[in-house]
């Protein structure tokens, strides 16, 4: 039971433009993408690295990228305006970890960097792994039956 | 409970603000404003401690005076730290209170106290933030661009002190509500104006109550950070419970940014928000007889990370001034 108080707390909610924003994740998210595959093909064509590597060369440049436009001070404008469309792909994690860092060096390498580096991003890398390990096991099951 | 001063006045005040507060609207009021965050200082707790030394020394360098009897100031930082390290370096006995956002006017009460009771001669009151320090320590590293939701405020960067004496000079204390501690069953972060606006509607009517004016006794009720969205729930709240009607009021979290053009979200909150208003807007249309009484009414969200990921609701608090031009 809402008391009074609440109600008009409720009533002075200001809508959040949903569809707006999800628009605009899955356009950039798609653009995040269309740069991942055409990494890919430039390391494949032109550097003649092996599909496998390719993928991983792609990842690498990519949280290279994040981490180096962070630390020059604007990514997280451009976080705030693409949303999930930066958030959700590896730059995402790269940011979140990188920016943490950039916070904490004052404090120390180890005290300071060492200890919240991942303060925003090591809850990805538990439920990442804790996931990977529910749904290997889901599959083994279903893959004895 | 409220308590009435005879004697008491805030003869001078200082006001320092980062760059934000310096394109907003209210810039050409303010005594000095910077254009890095840093402050020249290494981090942002360094800076925070800075800006209220700096702010110290120019009420003291402008009411011309070298020593006071006592210092009494907060922040928002952990321990209240950037307020000990400025009054480390200062030689004056210090009182270091937390009452969030509302720690300016809390501070003015006390400081009344003492003064009207002869007590002490002369006080100087201070207030700081600093957004980055405080996004640091209560949500997430500044240069992480999360998005947030509509209703989130932006923590206001600056310093603001105020000498409290019995010299008849300045704006006239009249009298101060200490709040009471409300508990509006909000448990949402990025809503501080919902979590605030009860407390303050129980100090405004607390004060009227005690001192047995009405609303309309005020030229002005200012209320220190509830946003543009809590300032709404004040209204519709105030005029439903209490029956009292908010004409002549503002908020100062709405005043200090243009909340329209700049990325504020729902407007300024911060420990230095309403003093920094308050100081500088404020004070100038008094001093120019626009305004002659005024109820600055202070809203503190004693918010801790820990008890909220405990899942637990938010306290608030708002402390209540009378202000009279003289």
């Amino acid at each position: 039971m809402k008391d009074e108080y609440q109600k008009i707390v409720d009533k002075h909610m200001p809508k959040e433009e949903v569809f707006y924003n999800a628009a605009i994740a899955f356009i950039t998210g798609g653009m995040m993408g269309i740069i991942g595959e055409l990494l890919i093909e430039l390391y494949q064509s032109y550097m003649s690295v092996p599909a496998k590597e390719a993928t991983v060369c792609m990842l690498i440049t990519l949280i290279f990228l994040s981490c180096l436009l962070t630390s020059l001070g604007f990514f997280d404008k451009w976080v705030n305006f693409c949303k999930c469309g930066l958030i959700i792909p590896i730059t995402g994690f790269a940011h979140a970890t990188q920016s943490a860092a950039l916070e904490y060096r004052k404090e120390g390498l180890v005290t300071g960097l060492g200890a919240n580096m991942l303060k925003l991003s090591g809850a990805v890398i538990i439920f990442g792994i804790i996931g990977s390990f529910v749904f290997s096991l889901i599959r083994t099951l279903v893959g004895l039956v | 409970m409220t308590i009435k001063y005879n004697n008491v006045y805030i003869n001078e005040t200082s006001t320092i603000t980062g760059p934000y507060e310096a394109s907003g609207p209210l810039k050409k009021y303010f005594d000095k404003t910077y254009e890095d965050l840093y402050f020249k200082a290494k981090t942002w707790e360094q800076a925070e401690i800075k800006l209220i030394n700096e702010s110290i020394d120019m009420v003291k360098s402008k009411s011309n005076i070298k020593d006071v009897d006592i210092l009494i100031g907060g922040d928002l930082l952990n321990q209240i730290v950037a307020s000990s390290y400025a009054s480390s370096k200062i030689d004056s006995s210090f009182i270091g209170i937390y009452a969030a956002c509302s720690t300016s006017t809390l501070g003015l009460i006390l400081g009344a106290n003492f003064i009207e009771n002869k007590l002490a001669k002369n006080i100087i009151t201070f207030t700081s933030s600093h957004n980055n320090g405080a996004e640091k320590q209560y949500r997430y590293p500044v240069e992480y661009g999360g998005p947030k939701p509509k209703t989130t405020t932006f923590t206001t960067t600056g310093a603001a002190s105020a000498l409290l004496s019995k010299n008849k000079k300045g704006i006239k204390l009249e009298s101060g509500t200490i709040g009471k501690v409300i508990d509006s069953k909000t448990t949402n972060v990025f809503h501080m104006g919902a979590v605030m606006a009860k407390a303050a509607a129980d100090t405004i009517y607390t004060h009227l109550k005690d001192t047995n004016r009405t609303i309309d006794y005020y030229d002005l009720v200012l209320t220190g950070d509830l946003g543009i969205y809590g300032k709404e729930i004040l209204k519709e709240y105030m005029k439903e419970k209490y029956d009292i009607n908010l004409k002549n009021y503002n908020d100062t979290g709405t005043m200090i940014f243009d909340v329209e053009n700049q990325p504020v979200y729902a407007g300024a909150s911060g420990p230095a928000c309403a003093p920094l208003v308050t100081y500088s807007y404020i004070f100038n249309q008094m001093k120019n007889k626009k305004l002659k009484k005024v109820l600055l009414v202070a809203t503190g969200a004693l918010m801790n990370p820990t008890m909220t990921n405990q899942k637990l609701t938010i306290p608030a608090i708002a402390h209540a001034v009378s202000l009279e031009a003289i």
